[in-house]
């Protein structure tokens, strides 16, 4: 294991390197386009009138700050460590994704941008893009894989609802990666007027750090909310990964408090030893895809394997390379949850806080369930609830044999 | 170097003609088919192999070479097999340079250092690694070079005359200029543009300057061979692959035929156009 550096906060580094990780592995055309977009991204987080336009978006239109709820019944029950809910699932759409399409929006209106591109798996990430785009007035195509759409309808029609065009991606497994692959070759044609609006700490740099920047809002709060609760920080972070951006915007602002564990949950699907999941860093090998070098599942030629998990998502085969770079250096530790015990998680939330919370957090929730109990009952545990149930009661139905 | 893509560009200049450079997928549909294939295209007047290296996830690709890279997966194509592949042919023929081209995880995942002595000594010439740009170099490019093989760069019309000098860098046997700003099999890319373009790249550099992207018949490629040193086909050789599989997606015994029958057509079309 090489040295730390003092600050884990301060990566990456010019080249968007994290150790190994990270980089700008893409197409000579869109290498242009990769540099103006870093030079934009700069000269805004310099610029103190871009840093209050930007809350001025986060407070009067998210809804900012998010609460920090004491999941009290939950507490109780596990009857171990103090829980804590980050409540970013009562952001405006819904979860965490609309802190990083305003950041992002703001940056291709400065850039002259008309058209914003984006991926979407579970929809959030897609139906978080068409909101902004309809707010600012531009054209939005949204790329989703077939398999996606299946699963993800409500959030489909809200997308179509905000005027944003829902392009089916047919290629591939028909899920995350293929909307990306998608993406990309849309952005590649049309390099022009178009802004491609990523929605995770992966692709090329700086995407992994400008996303990790728009989203650290989550734990810069936390921060602040966690010592006027308990005067003090939390014992342990957790939140579920899939590209990773609700994890870290929450765990950046912790990296350098030593005291703090850091967990990071990936899904494991139907299992691990069943090959059928999308645990990464639990699982793969480091490996290059959609513009960086990060943990990825792929098979002994380096083909990507297509990903399952309940979670539309978390189903995706790699993840963000800053994540990659703080598990091997030990900092985070990763850990994985079924699609059942997500599911028992979800039903356990509902239940004793009246709170849905959306598959990919109940997948952290599952860890927390697990963890909790063997806690002393004054260490601190915070969980990112990055986003809300509502869209997944589909998918919930179907796994307990309920039709609709 | 070997040498052998210095020494086509020379013919091609005593000629006084532009090259083909032709495009298939190692593997697709199956390895047996393709390897006879790639035995026909010099007959058939391919003066350049690019052999595609298939990839799950071919990003810059349109449609057809993408089903190109998952019917060879299927077929069970891999990296390791391509390498004894290029080394029979190489076998029958000295002269016609091979160029591997793909995307680099297939490549990390062998190992680049073992990747780039095994290529070499199976008698590949060069590469065109479609996600390394040259703030990558340090991964394949600079390793490659020092082993005396050929990493041809990708031009784009993004590439502006601020970025060239570093495309050019430390590329090597010859560039490779995209002539639309989209993924292959796209749209045509319109002569006078790309003959503007290529004007504008030999100002910068003295390499032999391929097109690529978009070019599908006879007469298109003609047209582009007014301008560049080659023209690059792809998607339309692998289209054709398509079209002559039946209904199971195993080749036909039309398959060699007509692929090597429409390489024959760019070819003679090509050489129609006097350069010098």
């Amino acid at each position: 294991m090489t040295a730390r550096p003092n600050s884990l906060r301060a990566g990456p580094d010019e080249n968007g390197h994290f150790g190994i990780y990270g980089g700008r592995f893409v197409a000579e055309t869109l290498m242009p386009l990769i540099l103006d977009l870093e030079r934009a991204w700069q000269e805004a987080r310099a610029d103190p009138a871009f840093r209050a336009e930007l809350e001025g978006w986060f407070r009067d239109y998210v809804g900012r700050p998010s609460p920090l709820y004491f999941a009290e019944r939950l507490t109780e029950h596990l009857g171990g460590a103090r829980i804590y809910f980050k409540r970013d699932e009562l952001n405006h759409t819904g979860a965490h994704k609309i802190n990083n399409c305003i950041g992002q929006i703001l940056l291709a209106r400065r850039m002259g941008k008309t058209r914003i591109i984006a991926e979407t798996g579970a929809g959030q990430h897609g139906v978080a893009t068409a909101t902004v785009a309809a707010r600012f007035g531009m054209e939005c195509v949204v790329y989703m894989g077939e398999r996606d759409i299946e699963r993800q309808q409500p959030n489909v029609f809200r997308m179509r609802l905000l005027g944003a065009e829902v392009r089916p991606v047919s290629s591939g497994s028909r899920t995350l990666k293929d909307a990306m692959n998608e993406a990309l070759r849309d952005w590649v044609t049309n390099v022009e007027n178009t802004f491609y609006l990523i929605g995770s700490v992966a692709g090329p740099h700086p995407y992994p750090a400008m996303v990790r920047d728009f989203q650290s809002v989550i734990g810069e709060e936390t921060r602040r909310q966690i010592l006027e609760k308990e005067g003090r920080l939390p014992d342990v972070l957790v939140a579920a990964v899939g590209g990773g951006s609700n994890a870290m915007g929450l765990f950046h602002p912790f990296l350098d408090d030593e005291g703090v564990r850091i967990i990071a949950v990936e899904a494991a699907g139907l299992g691990i030893e069943t090959g059928k999941h999308a645990a990464a860093m639990t699982a793969g090998r480091p490996g290059v895809l959609h513009g960086s070098r990060s943990y990825l599942m792929q098979d002994d030629d380096g083909q990507i394997v297509e990903p399952h998990s309940i979670s539309a998502g978390l189903d995706y085969p790699g993840v963000g390379p800053e994540h990659a770079w703080l598990r091997d250096m030990g900092r985070i530790e990763v850990t994985a949850v079924t699609d059942r015990e997500a599911l028992d998680a979800f039903a356990l939330c509902s239940r004793l806080e009246g709170i849905l919370p959306a598959l990919e957090p109940a997948h952290a929730l599952a860890e927390v369930i697990r963890l909790a109990p063997g806690l002393s009952r004054d260490e601190i545990v915070v969980m990112n609830l990055c986003g809300r149930g509502d869209k997944d009661i589909y998918t919930v139905a179907e796994a307990m044999g309920v039709r609709l | 170097m070997s040498g052998r893509i210095e020494a086509r560009f020379a013919a091609l200049r005593a000629q006084g003609r532009a090259g083909l450079v032709t495009f298939l997928v190692a593997g697709d549909p199956d390895m047996a088919t393709f390897e006879t294939l790639l035995a026909g295209l010099p007959e058939a007047g391919a003066d350049i192999i690019e052999i595609g290296m298939p990839f799950s996830d071919p990003m810059a690709d349109g449609p057809s070479i993408q089903a190109g890279n998952l019917r060879a997966l299927e077929a069970g194509a891999k990296l390791r097999h391509i390498l004894p592949l290029v080394r029979r042919f190489r076998e029958r023929d000295p002269d016609t340079p091979i160029v591997l081209m793909g995307y680099y995880n297939p490549i990390w995942n062998y190992g680049p250092l073992r990747f780039l002595d095994d290529a070499r000594a199976a008698g590949v010439d060069g590469l065109i690694i479609v996600d390394l740009p040259p703030e990558e170099d340090a991964e394949l490019c600079l390793p490659a070079r020092e082993r005396g093989l050929a990493f041809i760069r990708l031009a784009t019309p993004t590439t502006d005359d601020a970025r060239l000098p570093r495309v050019l860098a430390n590329g090597s046997g010859f560039l490779y200029y995209v002539s639309i700003t989209g993924i292959t099999g796209g749209a045509a890319p319109v002569a006078t543009q790309v003959g503007e373009a290529v004007a504008r790249i030999r100002r910068h550099t003295d390499l032999p300057i391929a097109v690529g992207f978009g070019i599908r018949e006879p007469a298109q490629a003609a047209e582009i061979a007014r301008h560049a040193d080659a023209a690059v086909v792809g998607s339309a050789l692998v289209d054709l692959v398509a079209r002559h599989l039946d209904s199971e997606g195993r080749a036909t015994p039309e398959l060699v035929p007509a692929v090597l029958a429409r390489v024959r057509a760019l070819a003679e079309a090509i050489a129609g156009v006097n350069r010098s």
